[in-house]
């Protein structure tokens, strides 16, 4: 069985990734991936609404739509992440939210 | 004799473009170029200003950059920004044609939709008019430090989510220059107010006239730079001794600045024989058409129609109520604005425009009743007073 967590936090800091956590599940094979996201400033909301993609600022915020699967990508800019999330059936109808995954010093 | 100031305006914005591009990162280029005027204020005047001072003013803030990069121990990617820096070295200062123009890589992360209107506007003035936030802050009414803020947060933005500053590809070009044309027109209408605000209607106009300059195939970016300069040709008339707004009709023409309606016009021209239509061309030509000495009525309210096709709004279609009724009479025009009366109940200019038909129906009672409403839903001022004149220059209802 395959899980995804997905961490709903009140505030902020609390959803920086428990190292100690990871590491442990990394250690009993346990962890597929695991990422800290940017603040929730830095999300962009992509629509598709007949030939038109809407691109905005911002989480998406309403609960009539349920999450229904995640992809975590390796792109150049954000610019094609929402080209990426343009072509997702689910921009249609619903939206697609694009969040940064914190990156590390390499 | 180059002055710092007057470097300044031409060379903040693109030297802030070329460090930005190199380091996708907008804080730093700002800080690095801001430091090497800092560095002009204090030398310049002593030693004179070097013979280049665009090239000057970018190697130097090139070496402030790289100067702030090794003093930061904890900025990630230390090592790769470094050699980028080192990679793209500036050319030599004597070479002034080689100095690269990244603006407009920097106009299209600015305006880029994923940033809240609010704040593709400040970034757009701060970093590319290089005004200073408090003057961005003033210009919009807010507090600097709201202001401070909202820069912060977009800058943040377009590093963590990996804004691109580049020019986009030829198939989003449409979509994204649409964003930027949205971005600079709403810059200009903030400026002409009323009350107008001088400072962002000439910051409007040089970012629009380089944008036409950069994308000189572009009718739309043309038809954009054509409309803001015929609009800000009537600066000196629009508004009286008072402060108080004069009507088109009224206007001194004699205070109309000629040269930026013929600036204007050259731009129109060139945008029109690209025949690719679009609203900001129609609409740079109705307001040509409104410069003529004799208005051609009937030709404004035809484009109105076109604009109607092309953009279709409600507030489209209260312009063009208003010019059809100059062409064809007012109560032609009151039976268009009448049918927009619910869509636009809140908009004190449906009122107004329906106060001055029925005015002009001798139909007092019905037009004080109009401007009484104008009146209370009026944003500015100098707009309430001028409704207040004319309700108080109705003859008495009977």
């Amino acid at each position: 069985m395959r899980y995804l967590l997905l961490v709903y936090a009140a505030v902020e800091e609390a959803a920086a990734l428990d190292t100690r956590l990871a590491l442990e599940l990394a250690e009993r094979g346990g962890l597929l991936a695991a990422h800290e996201l940017e603040p929730v400033t830095t999300a962009t909301s992509v629509r598709v609404r007949g030939a038109a993609t809407l691109v905005a600022d911002g989480p998406f915020a309403e609960t009539g739509e349920r999450l229904g699967g995640v992809y975590v990508v390796d792109l150049e800019s954000l610019d094609e992440a929402i080209a990426v999330a343009a072509r997702l059936p689910a921009a249609r109808d619903g939206v697609v939210e694009i969040r940064p995954v914190v990156r590390r010093e390499g | 004799m180059s002055s710092v100031a007057t470097v300044f305006r031409e060379e903040f914005g693109r030297s802030v473009a070329v460090l930005a591009r190199t380091l996708g990162d907008l804080d730093l280029a700002e800080d690095a170029v801001q430091d090497a005027f800092a560095t002009a204020v204090e030398r310049w005047p002593r030693d004179g200003a070097p013979a280049n001072p665009g090239a000057w003013i970018l190697a130097t803030a090139r070496n402030r950059a790289i100067d702030r990069i090794r003093r930061d121990r904890a900025l990630a990617g230390k090592r790769e920004l470094l050699a980028r820096l080192e990679r793209e070295a500036p050319p030599a200062p004597a070479d002034d044609d080689a100095l690269p123009d990244e603006r407009l890589a920097l106009v299209f992360a600015c305006c880029h939709p994923a940033l809240a209107v609010d704040a593709q506007v400040a970034l757009t003035l701060r970093l590319l008019g290089g005004l200073t936030t408090e003057e961005v802050a003033r210009a919009f009414l807010v507090p600097e430090a709201t202001m401070a803020q909202r820069l912060v947060r977009a800058k943040k933005k377009v590093r963590a989510a990996g804004i691109p500053i580049r020019v986009p590809p030829p198939e989003a070009l449409p979509d994204r220059l649409r964003a930027v044309h949205a971005t600079l027109y709403l810059v200009f209408n903030q400026g002409y107010g009323p009350p107008p605000r001088d400072e962002l209607c000439d910051e409007a106009i040089r970012l629009t006239r380089l944008l036409a300059v950069l994308l000189p195939d572009e009718p739309e970016t043309l038809g954009l730079a054509a409309l803001t300069l015929l609009h800000d040709a009537r600066r000196a008339a629009r508004l009286d001794a008072h402060g108080d707004l004069v009507l088109l009709e009224d206007q001194d023409r004699s205070l109309w600045d000629e040269a930026r309606i013929a600036e204007g016009r050259r731009l129109l021209d060139r945008a029109l024989a690209l025949y690719r239509p679009g609203p900001y061309q129609v609409q740079g030509a109705i307001a040509s058409l409104h410069s003529e000495p004799e208005p051609d009525r009937r030709r404004i309210a035809a484009l109105y129609d076109r604009l109607a096709e092309l953009a279709p709004s409600p507030v489209v279609e209260l312009n063009r109520a208003v010019a059809v009724a100059l062409a064809e009479g007012p109560s032609t025009g009151l039976a268009l604005l009448d049918a927009l009366a619910d869509e636009l109940d809140g908009y004190h200019l449906l009122h107004a425009a329906r106060a001055d038909l029925l005015r002009r129906l001798d139909r007092p009672g019905k037009a004080a009743e109009a401007y009484r409403r104008a009146l209370a839903l009026a944003p500015s001022e100098p707009e309430r007073r001028f409704l207040a004149g004319r309700l108080n220059e109705l003859p008495n209802e009977g």
